[in-house]
């Protein structure tokens, strides 16, 4: 009737794996925040799992200040995105081909 | 059952993730990561993590709102089908299977077996999250709205920059 702490592990290191895989095999910009907001999803998902396993509190403090960061990340990196994508015209930083949003 | 609705959601996440991985069209990938975090959100809840459970969810939905307004605006989702293929795809699905191996096996073999996750195991109040926030965790609770104040300065900056200037 119970589930092993380390199954939640495992899986939060599975879902961290996918949020590096899509970090360095995406190109488009916007795909590349995702997989980092994957990542950290992963990563809260640890500290909540150890969380119950310690019987401690710390981890899901922590886990809402991952979420607080995660959304400032967006913020701020679809910011940065929607600059670069509308100065693009003049600026070639990556010698680009129009393709990669 | 319990079992069955942990698997389930694991599924779910581990699919979700995958399709936005996989997924060419961002749009579809942040719906992607939306379900992932819902999937995540269901599996808080097993954890006695009720709080964290609810403010993932409208994390979630924020999230997945901001980036399709963010793709629709920028539109990238005609435009942006990411034809391409990645940096080195041959290179790095054999580096990452094995750095998968290695993290589960390494959690495997050191987390104790008897320790079990139980629905009604652990009971994480709110209000004692409330209290270490204010109490242990006083300072970075208030350095967070600094930091949250410089994602939108920075956000209105970046984004009133006309293309021609390089204030």
């Amino acid at each position: 009737l119970s589930v092993p702490i380390s199954y939640y592990l495992i899986l939060s290191a599975l879902l961290f794996g996918l949020g590096v895989a899509g970090f360095f095999f995406r190109r488009s910009a916007v795909s590349m925040l995702l997989s980092v907001e994957l990542m950290l999803h992963a990563v809260s998902l640890t500290l909540v799992t150890f969380s119950h396993a310690f019987r401690e509190l710390d981890g899901q403090v922590f886990g809402l200040f991952i979420i607080v960061i995660g959304a400032a990340h967006a913020v701020l990196g679809l910011a940065i995105a929607a600059a670069v994508f509308r100065s693009r015209a003049e600026f070639h930083a990556n010698r680009s081909t129009g393709e990669e949003w | 059952m319990y079992q069955l609705f942990f698997f389930l959601f694991a599924a779910a996440a581990i699919g979700f993730g995958a399709s936005m991985v996989a997924q060419r069209n961002p749009a579809r990938g942040a719906m992607s990561l939306a379900g992932v975090a819902a999937s995540l959100a269901s599996l808080y809840l097993f954890l006695g993590a009720e709080f964290i459970a609810v403010v993932q969810l409208f994390h979630a939905v924020a999230i997945a709102v901001l980036f399709l307004i963010a793709i629709r605006t920028l539109g990238a989702g005609e435009r942006g089908q990411d034809r391409r293929r990645g940096r080195s795809p041959r290179l790095g699905v054999p580096v990452l299977i094995v750095l998968a191996g290695i993290l589960v096996s390494i959690v495997y073999h050191q987390v104790p077996a008897e320790s079990t996750v139980r629905f009604g195991d652990f009971h994480g109040v709110t209000a004692g999250i409330g209290r270490r926030l204010f109490l242990q965790y006083l300072l970075p609770l208030q350095a967070l709205p600094i930091l949250i104040l410089v994602a939108i300065i920075g956000m209105v900056a970046f984004v009133q920059r006309k293309p021609g200037s390089h204030a």
